[in-house]
């Protein structure tokens, strides 16, 4: 899998100077996300290469400006248990979220894999995060996940593979699963599993997968005798998780944020804007007007989360509460596109907080879920959306 | 042996956005390597020269799987970068385009502008100091000091074809 920015405009002049194509295309998904919608002259130039080269290629799975790859690929059932992917992109560990081995190379790497089929991997440790019993209303994966990066830090993962398991991750849907599975990235683990099971499969039914593709599930579990390094988990007493700029590793409960004002709020990118996020944003903010001074900006993942979400009146209601909604692309999580205002606080669904990452070099973003940003723009500052549940 | 490596000082946890900042990513490598580091060390970019080594914190290179992050410092030149720790995308990333990593437990005891030598042939590789202080490496596997030698991936790929050891497939859908 690969995209727009990592994908033809790179791999093609090096085919060229190679030589050679594509091993396998009917292995390939090329996904345009990151300079879609164009806004000038250099993302047309981008966009029009991967446009050509699909055809050119005969590609038979391209998805162009339908949403982000990381959504929009399991959408379409690409990612089953027991594969091994590799994507040209860093949140490429979502693959984990199915059972299967997945991380994110670069282009030049892509290019080893799409002349040859050929990959080298280090075999990796498995660290298995233990969550045991359930997430309290109002909690999600995104607050697991920035709470085992707070916890571990950035490098925590060690490039080894990270496993999810637990009740309380058994009891994640899919999406939430892919959230968790995503931001394995952020811990500095290659991969991010979680082990299969009928939530799966159902996903995969629904994306058109047919029942003689649905592997057995019972084959991709972690063996009893496996070696692992154990982290335990209490999912009960979990508290929504906020991360302090620059590093999603600053991350804290959201009560240690006392009287901290944003200006900005955005739910977006492939960890906070599929349509169970915007759910999650609709069940805080009502329609109700963001707080006065707070711009609030939503980026569904995929034309398919947001086509639902405008079925069940969410996008009406996100839209009557102030929200300017943006297209369904990677937007300003990748700090491609221009929305994020210079100087100001902004609390964002992202994966991301680094200086400068969402394009704006005096931003101060704070990381959070779609409920904790959907209540910081209703309040105008970080809250706890614990008690603002509708 | 030489000391002919002069060294830049960078903090930990360096992201990949600090090295190739997004809003330049549609741009060709060379415009993009302009604006490496610009947030950290504006003088950089403009000042570095060919041979010149990154000493860096842990975590270097954490953050996206751009690997204009790592070709980047190949463009400008760099011999090498020296730190105790990488994100593991971009370990990969840096010798699949050349570039020449060294993991380096005591690399927060090199100095701003002090200038050394970088000892490959073995094994393990060394860092050597001005006073002859020899700092050691995480062993590098042979195959990725073949890469960098190579100058990247991208000319093992290029020999692999024109030896036939790789098959090539063809260039356009038939």
């Amino acid at each position: 899998m690969f995209h727009d920015s990592s994908g033809p405009r790179r791999l093609k002049p090096m085919l060229e100077e190679l030589g050679t194509g594509l091993w396998d295309r009917s292995k390939v998904v090329l996904v345009m996300d990151h300079y879609v919608p164009e806004s000038d002259d250099e993302s047309r130039r981008i966009v029009r290469i991967a446009r050509d080269w699909a055809q050119e290629q005969a590609l038979p799975h391209v998805y162009d400006s339908i949403g982000i790859c990381h959504v929009v690929v399991p959408e379409h059932g690409h990612i089953r248990p027991g594969m091994f992917c590799v994507g040209g992109d860093s949140h490429s560990p979502t693959g984990g979220a199915f059972g299967a081995y997945m991380f994110g190379v670069g282009s030049t790497e892509m290019l080893g894999v799409v002349a040859s089929g050929e990959i080298w991997i280090k075999v990796p440790q498995t660290l298995l995060m233990q969550w045991r019993g359930r997430l309290r209303d109002g909690v999600t994966a995104k607050d697991m996940a920035l709470c085992v990066i707070g916890r571990f830090g950035m490098s925590g993962g060690r490039y080894q593979a990270v496993q999810f398991a637990g009740d309380a991750v058994r009891a994640l849907s899919m999406q939430e699963r892919m959230t968790l599975s995503n931001m394995s990235a952020e811990l500095g683990s290659q991969a991010g599993l979680i082990a299969p099971d009928d939530i799966t499969l159902d996903y995969l039914r629904a994306a058109g997968v047919a029942q003689s593709e649905l592997p057995d599930t019972a084959h991709w579990q972690t063996d009893a005798d496996a070696q692992v390094e154990r982290h335990d988990f209490d999912a009960d007493t979990l508290a929504p998780q906020v991360a302090a700029p620059h590093s999603p590793a600053n991350a804290a409960p959201v009560t240690d944020y006392p009287d901290t004002p944003v200006q900005a709020a955005y739910i977006g990118a492939c960890t906070g804007a599929k349509l169970e996020d915007l759910r999650a944003a609709d069940r805080v903010l009502r329609g109700r007007p963001v707080a006065s001074g707070v711009k609030l900006m939503v980026a569904p993942a995929s034309l398919r989360d947001q086509a639902q979400a405008e079925r069940e009146g969410i996008m009406a209601r996100l839209v009557q509460s102030g929200a300017e909604v943006l297209p369904t692309s990677c937007g300003a999580c990748s700090g491609y596109g221009r929305s994020i205002p210079e100087g100001a606080s902004v609390i964002s669904t992202t994966a991301r907080n680094f200086k400068g990452r969402m394009g704006s070099d005096t931003a101060r973003v704070y990381l959070a879920s779609p409920y904790t940003v959907a209540a910081s723009a209703l309040t105008g500052r970080i809250a706890d959306p614990r008690g603002l549940l509708t | 042996m030489t000391h002919t490596h002069r060294i830049w000082k960078v903090g930990h946890d360096v992201d990949t956005d600090q090295l190739a900042p997004g809003a330049y990513m549609k741009f060709g490598i060379d415009e993009i390597a302009r604006h490496c580091l610009q947030g950290l060390r504006p003088d950089f970019a403009a000042q570095v020269r060919p041979g010149d080594v990154l000493a860096a914190g842990g975590n270097f290179g954490i953050g996206s799987s751009r690997e204009q992050a790592a070709a980047a410092l190949v463009a400008l030149g760099v011999h090498a970068v020296v730190a105790p720790s990488y994100s593991g995308l971009y370990f990969r990333n840096a010798f699949n385009v050349g570039l020449l990593l060294l993991t380096c437990p005591r690399a927060g005891e090199l100095e701003e502008n002090e200038q050394i030598a970088v000892a490959t042939e073995q094994d393990a590789p060394v860092v050597v100091r001005a006073d002859g202080t020899r700092l050691a490496c995480e062993p590098i596997p042979g195959f990725l000091l073949d890469m960098v030698r190579a100058g990247g991936l991208l000319n093992q790929l290029k020999h692999r074809l024109a030896t036939g050891e790789l098959a090539r497939h063809p260039m356009k859908a038939s």
